[in-house]
C-alpha cells in the first residue's frame, strides 16, 4: 500500500565534520514521522522523506536546532515565475531610467545644436557677438552640455574609468574618450580662446558634437534594450506557463495554496480549463489535456487514471485529481526551461573569431585613433591641423562598434533555440545547432522512427465463408486477451477497435515461438504460426497457405486462426510506417540530404519498408553495436552524419554521430546522448530542426558579415583615409548615429528568426 | 616638422605603446578559492568595469561557488558568460549572483561579459 510521503530539502548550517552529519541524521531519524534522512556534508543539505500527517517542516527544523545546528528550507525552483516577474520589473525600471537619460540628452542636444548653428549665419552671429560676445555664448553652451555629460552620459565615464583600473576596455571606453576629448578641447577654447587665436587657429567649440553623440548613443541603447527583451521571449513564455497556485485536497477539503508550497505526495484537484500545477499521476477522473505548450503536439491527449500529467499543461474537458510526483525544479517544464537556458548560454564555434576580435578590439581602435590624430596633425596646415586631427580622432572612436560583433551570434542563438523549444525541438547547445546545418546524411533507425515501433494488424483474410468475420474476430480476441505476446496485443487492439464483445477462454496455453490455444465459447481455438498448426495436426488449405506466403512476401508476420481443426482466417501483423514518414523523407532529400535507413530486420523486410517511404539506401541486419559502425561508415565517406533514434536503445550511435537526434522523447527530455531532442514522434520535426539550424546559421552569418564590414569600412572612413582622394570626412555625429544603429540592426535581424515558418 | 608636430608625434607614439602594453601585457590580479568547511571552494568577485579578482584558481572535482557582486549599473557588465559551463546569466546591479559549478577537468576557462570585452579566467588545477 502506498503511504503519503513528502520530501523536503533543508540547508544545514554549522556542520564541520562527519560526526556533525551523524548528529543531524540521528536527530532527524529519531523524530516521529521521518521515514528517511540523508545529510550531505559537501552540499550542506539534508534531504528528508517524511509523513506529512505526522510531522511538518517546522518540526524538522526544530529537531535540527535542538541538535545544535540551524536549518533553512530550500525552496525548489517553483517560484521561477515570481523571479521572472521581479527581473521584468527591474528591467522595466532600468529601461525607464535609460529613456529618461536619453530624453534629457536629446532635448539639450537640440538646444545646443540650434545655438551652435548660429555661427553659420553671419547676421545672427553678429547679433550674438554684439549682445554677449562669442566667449559668453560658449559659456552658455558649456552650461547646457554639462548635464548631458554628468547626468545622461555619466555612466560611460564611470564605467570607462572602472574598466581602465582593471586593464579592460569596453565600448564605454570609446564613448568616454571620444566625447571626453571633444569636450575637454571645447572647454579649453571657451576658457582661453587666445591660446588658439595667437597660433592662427579658429577658436571653435564642439559642444554640439559631444551632446549629440551621447544622445544618439543613448537612443541606440534604448532601442537595443527593447529588442534585447524580445530575444528571450521564448524562455519568458515557458516560465510563464507555470501555474501560480494549486488546489490540494486535505481531508476531503479543497485548499488553494501557492505553488511553492506543493510537495510530492499532495493530491491536487484540477477543473476543466485550468492549468495543471505540477507533474503527477492521475488518481481519479478522465479528461483530455492540451500539452502543446510542452511538446508541440497540437491534439489534446486523453488522460485516464494512472496516466502522467505535467505542470504547465492545460486541462480541457473533465475534472480529475492527481498525486504530485515531481515539484519545482524536477518538473518537466523546469527541465525544459533549464535545457533551453543552457543552450542559450552556450557558445557556437562560429563565434570564436568574433570573440578573438572583440577581445582586442577596443585597445586596437584606441591606437588607430591616436595614430589618426598624429598623421593628420602632421599633414594639415598649421591653422586647421588641431581641429581636423581632433574631429577625425573622435570619429574613429565613436564609429567603432564592438557591440555589434558581440551581439551577432548569441542573439541569433537565443532566438533560434527559443523558436525550437516552441515547436518541441530542444537543442542541447549552440554547437549542436551549428553542426545541424552541415548535415549531409541522416541515418534513421527504422523501428519507432520511420515506423510506429509497435506491431499493428494490417490484413485480416477470412478463409471460411460459413463463419461471419466479426465472429472470428470475437473468438480470436477472446483467446489472445490472455496472452502477453506483442502479436496477440496487436490482434486484441485491432479487435477491440471494432467494439467486440468477449467470451471467457478456458484451458488457455501459450507455447513460445508458436502461438496459443484454448477453449472459447465451447470451440477449440488455436492462433499461431505453421508450427502451431503442425502440433495441433491441422493442415491449412492451399488457399490459406498462399495468402500467408503473399503476406510474408510483403514483409509481414502472419498467424493462422484455427477453430475446431480448420483454418478460418489468416492475420498479418507488421510494424507500420507512420503517416508522416514519407513526407519527411522527401523533404529531407529535397534539402539535399542523403537519407539512409538502419534496422535489425533482414534485407528483404528492410528494403520493403524503405521503398514505402522513398529511401534507397539501407543498412539491414544491424545489431546494436552495428549501429555505431553504420554511423562511422557514413562518416568515413566524408559525410556529416545525423543519427535519429529513440535515444534509449541507440544512445552510443547517437553519441557517435555528428548530430544525435532523439525522437519521441515525449516528456522525457533529459536525453544525455542527444544533441537535439524532439518531443514528438514525427519525422517532420527532423526537417524542422535542420531548417531551423540552417536559418539560424544564415542569420548569424549575416550578422557577423554586417558587424565586420561595418567596422572594416567605417573605421578607415572615419580616419579620413578617403579625404585625400575624395574629400570625404565623417562627422562624429554621423558616426554616432551609425554606431547606435549598428547594434540595433544586428538585433533586429536576429529577431527576424522569430517569424521564420517551420 | 615644427616643434609641436614633433611633440604630438612622440606623445602619440608613446600613448599608443602605453595602450598596447597596459591592456595586453599587464599583470592580472589572481586569487585562489578558499575552501569552506563544507568542502565548497568559494570566491567573491566584484564586478565593476571588470572582475576583481579576474583570475580565480580552484582545484578540480570539488564544487565551486562564485559570488558575483555587480557594483555598477553600466550595461557592459550586465551579463556574465561562462561558455565552458553553458552559462549566460544576468547580473542585477548592486546584487550578488551566486553561480555554482563543478569543474571536472583541469584547464583555464574564460568568463566574460555578454560582449566579450571584460574577461576573467578560472584556472582549474
Amino acid at each position: 500500500m502506498k503511504t503519503d510521503q513528502s520530501t523536503v530539502t533543508l540547508e544545514i548550517n554549522g556542520m564541520h565534520c562527519a560526526s556533525c552529519v551523524a548528529a543531524v541524521e540521528n536527530a532527524l531519524a529519531t523524530t516521529p514521522g521521518v521515514q528517511k534522512a540523508a545529510v550531505n556534508l559537501a552540499s550542506e543539505k539534508a534531504t528528508i522523506a517524511f509523513a506529512p500527517q505526522r510531522v511538518n517542516v517546522e518540526m524538522l527544523k526544530t529537531a535540527i536546532a535542538n541538535a545544535g545546528y540551524s536549518a533553512t528550507e530550500i525552496k525548489h525552483d517553483t517560484n521561477r515565475a515570481a523571479q521572472a516577474e521581479a527581473t521584468e520589473t527591474r528591467k522595466h525600471a532600468e529601461y525607464d531610467a535609460l529613456k529618461h537619460r536619453f530624453v534629457v540628452a536629446a532635448l539639450l542636444a537640440v538646444v545646443i545644436m540650434l545655438l551652435s548653428m548660429t555661427m553659420l549665419f553671419p547676421s545672427v552671429e553678429h547679433f550674438f557677438h554684439e549682445m554677449l560676445g562669442m566667449q559668453a555664448l560658449n559659456y552658455v553652451l558649456l552650461a547646457l552640455t554639462l548635464p548631458v555629460l554628468l547626468y545622461s552620459g555619466r555612466e560611460y565615464y564611470v564605467s570607462a574609468y572602472n574598466s581602465f583600473l582593471h586593464r579592460a576596455a569596453t565600448m564605454d571606453t570609446l564613448i568616454a574618450v571620444g566625447t571626453g576629448a571633444a569636450f575637454a578641447y571645447s572647454v579649453v577654447v571657451t576658457v582661453a580662446p587666445a591660446l588658439f587665436e595667437q597660433h592662427g587657429i579658429r577658436a571653435e567649440v564642439y559642444y554640439d558634437t559631444t551632446a549629440t553623440i551621447i544622445a544618439l548613443i543613448l537612443l541606440g541603447k534604448v532601442l537595443e534594450a527593447r529588442a534585447k527583451g524580445q530575444t528571450s521571449a521564448a524562455i519568458k513564455k515557458l516560465v510563464g506557463l507555470q501555474a501560480k497556485t494549486a488546489r490540494i485536497l486535505v481531508g476531503g477539503q479543497e485548499n488553494e495554496i501557492a505553488i511553492d508550497q506543493v510537495v510530492v505526495g499532495n493530491v491536487v484537484v484540477v477543473r476543466p480549463g485550468e492549468k495543471i500545477a505540477t507533474d503527477g499521476e492521475i488518481l481519479e477522473g478522465v479528461s483530455s489535456v492540451d500539452e502543446s505548450m510542452l511538446t508541440g503536439e497540437s491534439f489534446p491527449i486523453e488522460k485516464t487514471q494512472g496516466m502522467a500529467v505535467f505542470g504547465g499543461t492545460v486541462n480541457k474537458t473533465g475534472r480529475f485529481t492527481f498525486r504530485a510526483t515531481k515539484v519545482g525544479s524536477d518538473t518537466v517544464l523546469a527541465q525544459i526551461v533549464r535545457l533551453v537556458e543552457e543552450a542559450q548560454g552556450s557558445k557556437a564555434p562560429i563565434q570564436r573569431l568574433a570573440d578573438k576580435i572583440s577581445g582586442v578590439f577596443v585597445p586596437v581602435v584606441v591606437v588607430i585613433a591616436i595614430l589618426t590624430f598624429v598623421v593628420w596633425f602632421n599633414l594639415m596646415p598649421a591653422d586647421t591641423r588641431l581641429p581636423f586631427a581632433l574631429v577625425n580622432f573622435v570619429a574613429v572612436l565613436i564609429i567603432a562598434c564592438p557591440c555589434a560583433l558581440g551581439l551577432a551570434t548569441p542573439t541569433a542563438i537565443m532566438v533560434g533555440t527559443g523558436k525550437g523549444a516552441e515547436h518541441g525541438i530542444l537543442i542541447r547547445n549552440a554547437e549542436s545547432l551549428e553542426k545541424a546545418h552541415q548535415i549531409s546524411a541522416i541515418l534513421l533507425d527504422k523501428t519507432g522512427t520511420i515506423t510506429k515501433g509497435e506491431p499493428t494488424v494490417t490484413d485480416f483474410v477470412p478463409m471460411d465463408k460459413t463463419i461471419p468475420r466479426e465472429q472470428i474476430i470475437q473468438i480470436a480476441v477472446s483467446l489472445e486477451k490472455n496472452s502477453e505476446h506483442p502479436l496477440a496485443a496487436a490482434i486484441v487492439h485491432y479487435g477491440t477497435r471494432e467494439g467486440t464483445q468477449l467470451f471467457p477462454a478456458q484451458s488457455f496455453e501459450a507455447i513460445e515461438g508458436k502461438g496459443a490455444y484454448g477453449i472459447v465459447d465451447g470451440k477449440r481455438v488455436a492462433i499461431g504460426n505453421a508450427k502451431l498448426l503442425a502440433t495441433e495436426n491441422i493442415v491449412p488449405t492451399s488457399e490459406a497457405t498462399q495468402a500467408a506466403e503473399r503476406l510474408i512476401a510483403e514483409a509481414k508476420t502472419t498467424v493462422f486462426v484455427a477453430i475446431d481443426g480448420r483454418v478460418v482466417a489468416v492475420i498479418a501483423v507488421a510494424d507500420v510506417v507512420r503517416e508522416t514518414s514519407r513526407e519527411a523523407v522527401a523533404a529531407l532529400q529535397a534539402l539535399g540530404i542523403e537519407v539512409v535507413m538502419l534496422t535489425g530486420d533482414n534485407q528483404k523486410t528492410a528494403e520493403h519498408i524503405a521503398a514505402q517511404v522513398g529511401i534507397t539506401r539501407v543498412f539491414a541486419d544491424a545489431l546494436p553495436q552495428g549501429k555505431i559502425n553504420a554511423v562511422k561508415q557514413l562518416q568515413a565517406e566524408g559525410k556529416t552524419v545525423a543519427m535519429v533514434g529513440d535515444g534509449i536503445n541507440d544512445a552510443p550511435a547517437l553519441a557517435q554521430a555528428d548530430v544525435g537526434i532523439a525522437i519521441g522523447a515525449g516528456t522525457d527530455v533529459a536525453m544525455e546522448a542527444a544533441s537535439i531532442t524532439l518531443m514528438r514522434s514525427d519525422l517532420r520535426d527532423v526537417v524542422k530542426a535542420v531548417e531551423l539550424s540552417r536559418q539560424t546559421m544564415a542569420n548569424i552569418k549575416q550578422n557577423l558579415f554586417f558587424a565586420f564590414i561595418y567596422n572594416v569600412l567605417g573605421i578607415p572612413l572615419a580616419a579620413g583615409l578617403l579625404y585625400p582622394f575624395t574629400g570625404w570626412l565623417l562627422s562624429p555625429m554621423i558616426a554616432a548615429a551609425a554606431m547606435a544603429m549598428s547594434s540595433v540592426s544586428v538585433l533586429t535581424n536576429a529577431l527576424r528568426l522569430r517569424s521564420v515558418k517551420l | 616638422m615644427d616643434t609641436s608636430q614633433i611633440f604630438v608625434t612622440l606623445t602619440g607614439i608613446g600613448l599608443a605603446a602605453f595602450v598596447v602594453w597596459y591592456f595586453f601585457f599587464g599583470k592580472r590580479e589572481t586569487q585562489s578559492a578558499t575552501l569552506t568547511n563544507s568542502g565548497i571552494q568559494e570566491v567573491a568577485v566584484t564586478v565593476k568595469g571588470g572582475y576583481s579578482p579576474d583570475v580565480i584558481e580552484v582545484v578540480k572535482d570539488k564544487p565551486v561557488r562564485l559570488k558575483f557582486y555587480r557594483d555598477e549599473t553600466s550595461s557592459c557588465s550586465e551579463e556574465l558568460v561562462f561558455g565552458e559551463f553553458s552559462l549566460r546569466r544576468e547580473l542585477p546591479a548592486y546584487e550578488t549572483t551566486v553561480i555554482d559549478i563543478l569543474p571536472t577537468k583541469a584547464g583555464t576557462f574564460e568568463f566574460t561579459c555578454g560582449m566579450n570585452m571584460l574577461r576573467g579566467r578560472l584556472v582549474v588545477r
